[in-house]
């Protein structure tokens, strides 16, 4: 069933405009002897946001980790299945795991800037990956901060600490950082959760003009701001993926049971 | 009324407990005065009989032959500070090194050795270290040495180098290492340009307070620069410090030296006080940044 609604889906969103960017087929990951995806399968289109639903624990996190393969850092961690980035499996042996986080970057829970000025915070990517300095360097950190709609609010404090900033325009530095590196996949693992509303709904408009430019995936506790932002909507349960759709439909008559027990607060 | 005993009983009850409550405070204060009393009286000793024998010539004059009033300590200033500079070039790499090691990748048993190992050696009396590296360094050079001298002070500071940066590596939190390792920083740029910098301030106090304590070291230096009377700067040659000629000079026969070992035990106090006020501010600069 669950095929049927990935190829469903595959078939009404990727298209010209908006080919597969990410297949994700049979994946299972583990931490030690839990399992915490169970064959999950679905693509991600480009150039669109796609969003992540779930209960606390049920994997999508872990799943929105496993795409930059940031569950490496931890110990006993295990990956099985594939995913495959352009065509390409990130868990091949001879990927360069380093290159491969370039081109998916994150933005996580809680915004964390580096301690260092707003400028070396942006600057910090294109300076170890050598693809800027000086004049050239500048430019690159003021149109990171503008296309993070940060560039107004800090223009004249480039130098000041990051930690002066408040925890929603932190976030958005932390956005800006990002995008300095230029990915084409960004991920978002709940990034709102630690804001205010109007910090919020900055990253919410924000998101909406990154995805001209960039396909977003984005794991959120809100279901709100799913269904006001995200293109397609997943839902985990368990390590599972109960349910994919366009978001519309997801919210307003998903195929599955359970999806519509969450959706409606029955549960979770 | 049954209430009346009771409150009889309780308010026996109440002045035990203020009793008690003010016997313990007394009690305290008191320890902590007493711990207090022996700084106060070495600053005063030092000072009153310091402050007259500290003059220019004291920084700028070579010892005078003994019996001979006059004269300085520059050389055992010049000294010190050399020796505080070559102990720093051997203990801060492999302390620092050491402490990131142990943090990043020490959870194994081999991290546990050199752990424990460190924390024995930081319990190793000072002279026994001297004497390691009498057999080590003094003894195939046929001489002693400002290199000998600095080798000792720098194995000295090394356990407290390592154990302080291991502990504030650990202390940063792992989202700074994800944010770094997420944009693409492979793990020892991660350690190098953002876990390092993350716990600056913290290493920079234990670096400090390192400094402070082998700065007034004697025992080790007997055994390894000798001391020396005369100007030298070379490494390879007995080297005059602070701790060496305040111990010469107080066991001399001759009041003017004794004036001049107070100075220099008050140069030496002054010093390592500095050191501690230095690495307080930058503390507080730390948790400032944190908030």
């Amino acid at each position: 069933m669950l095929d049927t609604a990935v190829m469903q889906h595959a078939e009404t969103t990727a298209g010209a405009d908006h080919p597969i960017k990410i297949a994700i087929a049979g994946l299972d990951f583990f931490y030690g002897r839990f399992q915490a995806l169970r064959n999950v399968s679905l693509n991600v289109c480009e150039r669109q946001i796609t969003a992540f639903i779930g209960p606390s624990g049920c994997g999508k996190s872990t799943f929105l980790r496993a795409l930059n393969r940031m569950n490496d850092v931890i110990e006993g961690a295990r990956t099985q299945g594939r995913v495959l980035l352009d065509g390409e499996d990130i868990y091949a042996p001879d990927v360069d795991v380093v290159a491969l986080r370039r081109r998916v970057g994150m933005v996580f829970q809680r915004p964390n800037p580096f301690p260092m000025s707003i400028f070396d915070n942006v600057a910090f990517g294109p300076r170890i990956h050598g693809f800027a300095r000086g004049a050239e360097l500048e430019d690159l950190v003021e149109r990171s901060l503008t296309r993070a709609a940060l560039w107004d609010e800090v223009k004249d404090i480039l130098r000041q600490s990051a930690f002066s900033l408040s925890g929603g325009q932190q976030q958005r530095l932390c956005i800006a950082r990002v995008l300095a590196v230029d990915p084409e996949v960004v991920l978002m693992d709940e990034p709102c959760s630690a804001l205010d509303p109007i910090s919020t709904l900055r990253i919410e408009e924000l998101m909406n003009e990154l995805k001209e430019n960039y396909t977003i995936v984005i794991v959120t506790h809100n279901m709100q701001q799913a269904a006001r932002v995200s293109h397609v909507t997943g839902f985990f349960l368990h390590g599972e993926l109960i349910e994919l759709g366009p978001s519309a439909k997801m919210f307003t008559q998903p195929d599955d049971k359970r999806t519509e027990d969450y959706i409606t607060g029955r549960f979770g | 009324m049954t209430s009346a005993p009771r409150r009889t009983r309780s308010r026996v009850w109440e002045a035990k407990r203020k009793a008690a409550n003010g016997t313990m405070w007394i009690v305290a204060c008191t320890a902590t005065v007493a711990a207090v009393i022996p700084l106060v009286v070495i600053l005063y000793y030092v000072a009153a009989h310091g402050l007259p024998a500290l003059n220019i010539a004291f920084f700028t004059q070579l010892p005078k032959p003994p019996g001979e009033t006059g004269g300085g300590m520059a050389n055992a200033i010049v000294g010190t500070l050399v020796l505080v500079g070559l102990a720093s070039a051997i203990g801060l790499p492999i302390g620092i090194l050491g402490g990131v090691y142990l943090a990043e990748f020490g959870n194994n048993r081999f991290g546990w050795g050199v752990r424990f190992a460190a924390d024995v050696l930081a319990g190793v009396p000072s002279i026994v270290i001297g004497i390691l590296v009498w057999v080590i360094v003094v003894v195939p050079m046929h001489s002693f040495s400002a290199l000998a001298g600095g080798v000792a002070l720098g194995i000295m500071m090394i356990p407290t180098v390592m154990r302080t940066t291991e502990e504030l590596v650990r202390l940063v939190p792992l989202s700074q290492r994800e944010a770094a390792l997420s944009l693409g920083a492979t793990q020892w740029r991660t350690v190098f340009k953002v876990v390092l910098l993350a716990a600056k301030g913290g290493i920079i106090t234990g670096v400090l307070l390192a400094v402070a304590r082998i700065a007034g070291e004697t025992a080790p230096l007997l055994l390894t620069t000798l001391g020396n009377s005369f100007w030298s700067t070379r490494l390879d040659r007995p080297i005059a410090s602070l701790p060496l000629q305040i111990f010469q000079y107080a066991i001399s026969p001759w009041d003017d030296w004794h004036a001049k070992a107070w100075a220099a035990s008050l140069l030496l106090v002054l010093l390592i006080t500095v050191l501690s006020i230095a690495a307080r501010y930058v503390t507080r600069g730390r948790l400032r940044a944190v908030r």
